[in-house]
């Protein structure tokens, strides 16, 4: 594909059918043919036979659209940027986060406040963790720059609540330690391609 | 008019054992209180339809499949605040309502709605009573009705009028322009089955149909068939024709004033208005009903055709501007309607 299509600002004038649309008459008897015409033709009975149509469609065909919102909910895209969670390590339960600091630091709007110490064993441990969503605009470079995918955006969107800290403390993102199982690996902004394997190669030990 | 009136006098004889005035007290009764049920249910059914034609759900909420929302709806109606604007003329804006809820039930006092019955014997006080299918047997019946529909008219114009608002105003302005083009079109559009069958009583057009669909009046007169039809969307400002209270164009015409059980009280009108055309439409075109067995339940299929065309309409079509209207009654329909008696005359005298 060369350049100049891109080049071409004037979008929407190669594509477009003319319709073929008839000039009003002026003459009485062209008026009289027109109304003739528009009479007999069977326009209105297709107009109720599309309905008809769409009715049946939507009784026996199972095509209808209506979705009972807050029972049945659609699917969204795994790249959605809801509220945000902390996933845990499947096979210890430990969560994930090593307390780098980098979302910290990349966070456009200031919003992650982390702070960490060494355990008794002198393993960093997160000692605190918020986000504050007042300010959070979900844009999801966190999500992006952690290495562990251990924030991740949720598909929570339902975010309507009585104060913001319901959901901002880092034990209310964690996944409850009981749920593990159900823990879903993240496929949104900022994971592994699916085709990340073919993407690694050998390190090279010749250096 | 000799002949009408011998006619109708001997149907009435042939047909009615005793009808006393309890009898019509009881059938009134009835009506009344049968058609709101029916006018209520009819707006559950008209949300469903319209809903299932857009492949939505309709009201689903309130009772199985949405069924008690009319009685939500009803609890709404009557517990809204009646309000009374400053600049209305206050006695015709509270009256007004209740001349398009009235006409409409005295229009059906005339029409033959549900079969005959005696009050079986053991019911103390009325037991015995025989009620009749019509309320008042008018040997004018059909004229009756018209006149009834036509006097309905004066709701939404008083109504439009009295209410100091601006599309009230147009609205009332457009009800006294729809309804004057439409009278014209309904009463020359029946008048060509009203000289087939020599009489203006429904009982006498029930029994001019008498034995089979062959024997229907659709099929000598299609065209003022469906004139009526047209005529009959229009008298009830149906969809094609609802520029009465048109929510795009005047918020919603002569109703934007009022609230609560007197808004309600139009719904009502034209819910009931809307199942005498289709009465009239059944009896006088298709047939009507039958004495025998079946024949309730055959004009109950026919009646809800009719109900249902008019939802279904309302799905499909766009409304006409006023002055296409007006365009369409007097310089297509008129005429036609007019060749159409003149064609029904010729054919009957040769
Ligand atoms: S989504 Fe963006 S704004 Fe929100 S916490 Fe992450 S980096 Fe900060
Ligand atoms: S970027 Fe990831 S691992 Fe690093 S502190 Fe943030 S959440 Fe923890």
């Amino acid at each position: 594909m060369g350049l100049e299509q891109f080049k071409n600002r004037n979008v929407g004038q190669q594509e477009y059918v003319m319709l073929d649309l008839e000039h009003t008459p002026q003459s009485p008897i062209g008026k009289f043919k027109q109304v003739v015409k528009r009479t007999f033709k069977p326009e209105l009975f297709v107009g109720l036979g599309v309905t008809m149509r769409e009715m049946i469609n939507a009784l026996f065909r199972g095509q209808m659209h209506t979705i009972k919102y807050p029972f049945e909910k659609l699917p969204i895209s795994p790249r959605y940027r809801a509220i945000h969670e902390m996933l845990r390590l499947l096979e210890s339960g430990h969560y994930r986060c090593i307390g780098c600091g980098l979302c910290e630091k990349i966070c456009i709007s200031n919003c992650i406040t982390m702070d960490t110490r060494y355990d008794e064993n002198q393993r960093k441990e997160v000692s605190e963790y918020t986000i504050n969503f007042g300010r959070c605009i979900f844009c999801g470079y966190c999500a992006e720059v952690c290495p562990e995918l251990a924030i991740v955006h949720g598909q929570r969107y339902e975010t309507a609540s009585e104060q913001r800290a319901s959901f901002s403390l880092f034990e209310d993102m964690l996944t409850p330690i009981d749920k593990l199982n159900l823990q879903q690996e993240y496929d949104g902004f900022g994971a592994v391609t699916p085709n990340a394997d073919e993407n690694i190669k050998k390190t090279p030990l010749a250096y | 008019m000799e002949v009408v009136s011998y006619r109708s006098v001997e149907t009435f004889v042939q047909h009615i054992p005793e009808v006393t005035a309890l009898g019509v007290w009881i059938k009134a009764i009835i009506i009344l209180a049968v058609i709101s049920a029916i006018a209520g249910f009819g707006t559950y059914v008209e949300r469903k339809v319209l809903a299932f034609m857009q492949r939505r759900l309709g009201p689903m909420h309130v009772g199985p499949y949405g069924l008690l929302q009319i009685i939500a709806d009803g609890i709404k109606l009557f517990t809204k605040e009646d309000i009374v604007p400053q600049n209305a003329n206050k006695f015709i804006f509270m009256v007004a309502p209740v001349i398009t809820a009235a006409t409409a039930f005295i229009a059906l006092a005339a029409v033959p709605v549900f079969p005959d019955f005696t009050i079986p014997e053991w019911i103390p006080v009325i037991g015995g009573t025989f009620v009749p299918s019509i309320a008042a047997d008018l040997n004018i019946g059909i004229l009756f009705v018209l006149g009834m529909m036509a006097a309905g008219l004066y709701g939404p114009l008083l109504a439009g009028m009295a209410q100091a608002n601006k599309w009230g105003l147009i609205g009332a302005a457009r009800t006294a322009v729809q309804f004057l083009s439409y009278e014209v079109v309904t009463g020359l559009s029946i008048l060509a089955p009203i000289m087939i069958v020599g009489s203006l009583s429904f009982v006498d057009f029930n029994a001019a149909q008498a034995g089979g669909i062959a024997n229907w009046l659709v099929w000598k007169q299609p065209v003022a068939f469906v004139l009526f039809l047209i005529a009959g969307f229009a008298e009830t400002n149906r969809t094609p024709f609802d520029l009465l209270e048109h929510e795009a164009e005047v918020v919603s015409g002569y109703a934007t004033e009022y609230s609560g059980m007197r808004w309600g009280m139009f719904f009502i009108g034209e819910y009931a208005n809307m199942i005498t055309i289709s009465v009239i439409a059944a009896v006088v075109f298709l047939g009507g009903y039958s004495a025998d067995g079946m024949g309730w339940l055959w004009i109950m299929l026919k009646i809800a055709f009719f109900f249902m065309l008019m939802l279904w309409v309302r799905a499909a079509w766009p409304h006409v501007r006023p002055d296409q209207l007006m365009w369409l009654c007097w310089k297509v329909l008129m005429p036609i309607a007019v060749i159409n008696v003149v064609i029904t005359g010729i054919v009957m005298m040769v």
